[in-house]
């Protein structure tokens, strides 16, 4: 049976009819047709999927579709502006915090929420809050460097990083 | 997944109508159990009647000589909650500990104690504190709550609707958690409370259990040495190739001693 989801995505109004059974990663990849939310495990272990529901980072292969009935949704595809980089993706860029760049959009938007929450995280709250993430290349280094840049950029008002 | 009915009802009336009507229905609360569960077709209810819309379920208040924690709340919500911190810090260390950030983004006090995995966190809190657990039905005593693996007082038919938490003199938890997935191989928290000295052990056993040697050496004798002489029987512990049952045991007290330190005995 399909039943509409009507929620925002990235400050739109959208809806899609989908099964009971649809992830929320599946309806915004497959049906609103938004890809840089990756599929990792589908295991509620690696966070490629990471999201924002409500403003909170969440996996988006762990919460059915119908879940999110009514609730914001923020993606990658939503934190820039209007083009520019978000100054965490700039970060990200320029401190080479990525390889492959498949965790790289989960990465980001569990970062974003950690500066949310802690402006200015040291390199042990970094490693400690991105523990749901995991980066198959193994380039956790560069990571925390620039989510820690990053951070500094936005408190910086989005300047460039140092 | 197999297929199910989907319902978020906006009260709890509405809800346990849902659950009367259909035998093979469930309850979802955070769902960072049962979604992967029944994505790996190890269950197959029915029906899922969704709490998140019900006003009210995730409050957290300071009932005065108690913390009530409503169902829904998360674990980030209690992590992060003024009064469970000024009140008891222990707890909200607990919860900030649980899985991952995204995991306490979602998962819930409720889900967690109804589920009764045998390595979650909070039932160690439950039992060391000596909480009530209160339902649509009735209050459950801490002490009678966990009765096996996955497996509760609770009925078929009842939902978890807060708990209450006493305030402690002081508590303390310490984990030994698995690498990758956070959970806790051991836990232990102790607590000092009205009813006397508490030890509560999560991750060993097929549920989270008290060790009543460790009470008794601790009441004797508030301090780590007290320990030294008192262990746990390993038998009825939980062994798998993440630690077997004499590392378990082994962890209970070097557990229930970093606890202790912790609060300065």
């Amino acid at each position: 049976m399909q039943t509409k989801v009507s929620c925002t995505l990235n400050g739109e109004d959208v809806s899609a009819d989908v099964d009971s059974r649809t992830l929320l990663v599946d309806m915004i990849r497959e049906q609103l047709s938004l890809t840089g939310t990756h599929v990792g495990c589908d295991t509620s272990q690696c966070g490629a999927c990471v999201v924002h529901v409500n403003g909170r980072s969440v996996k988006s292969c762990s919460m059915l579709a119908l879940q999110a009935e009514g609730a914001e949704i923020i993606t990658i595809e939503g934190v820039d502006s209007n083009g520019d980089l978000h100054p965490m993706q700039a970060a990200f860029r320029e401190h080479h915090g990525l390889q492959c760049g498949f965790c790289t959009p989960g990465m980001i938007m569990s970062a974003l929420d950690l500066v949310q929450q802690n402006p200015d995280p040291d390199d042990k709250e970094i490693r400690e809050w991105l523990e749901g993430n995991l980066c198959r290349c193994t380039g956790y280094q560069n990571i925390v460097q620039a989510v820690k840049a990053g951070a500094k950029s936005m408190r910086a008002g989005g300047k460039e990083a140092e | 997944m197999y297929e199910f009915n989907y319902h978020r009802p906006a009260s709890l009336d509405e809800a346990k109508q849902i659950l009367a009507a259909n035998a093979e229905a469930k309850i979802i609360a955070g769902g960072m159990t049962l979604l992967p569960t029944m994505k790996l077709r190890l269950a197959q209810p029915s029906d899922l009647v969704d709490l998140s819309a019900i006003d009210g379920l995730d409050a957290i208040s300071d009932a005065g000589s108690a913390i009530d924690i409503g169902a829904m709340a998360r674990h980030a919500d209690v992590a992060h909650s003024e009064v469970v911190r000024s009140a008891i810090p222990a707890l909200a260390d607990l919860a900030d500990a649980i899985g991952d950030a995204q995991v306490r983004n979602r998962g819930t006090l409720g889900g967690s104690i109804a589920n009764s995995d045998p390595a979650a966190d909070y039932p160690a809190a439950i039992l060391a504190l000596n909480a009530t657990i209160r339902t649509d039905q009735r209050e459950i005593a801490a002490d009678d709550y966990f009765l096996g693996m996955f497996e509760t007082a609770l009925a078929d038919d009842e939902l978890v609707v807060a708990v209450s938490f006493p305030k402690p003199k002081k508590a303390a938890y310490a984990k030994f958690h698995n690498p990758a997935s956070r959970y806790a191989i051991v836990g232990v928290m102790v607590a000092e409370t009205d009813s006397g000295i508490r030890v509560a052990v999560t991750g060993a056993g097929a549920c989270a259990f008290r060790a009543s040697d460790f009470e008794a050496a601790l009441t004797e004798s508030f301090s780590a040495d007290a320990l030294g002489s008192v262990s746990i029987d390993s038998d009825d512990l939980n062994s798998d190739l993440h630690a077997s049952a004499g590392y378990r045991a082994h962890l209970v007290r070097v557990m229930a001693v970093r606890a202790v330190k912790a609060l300065g005995g």
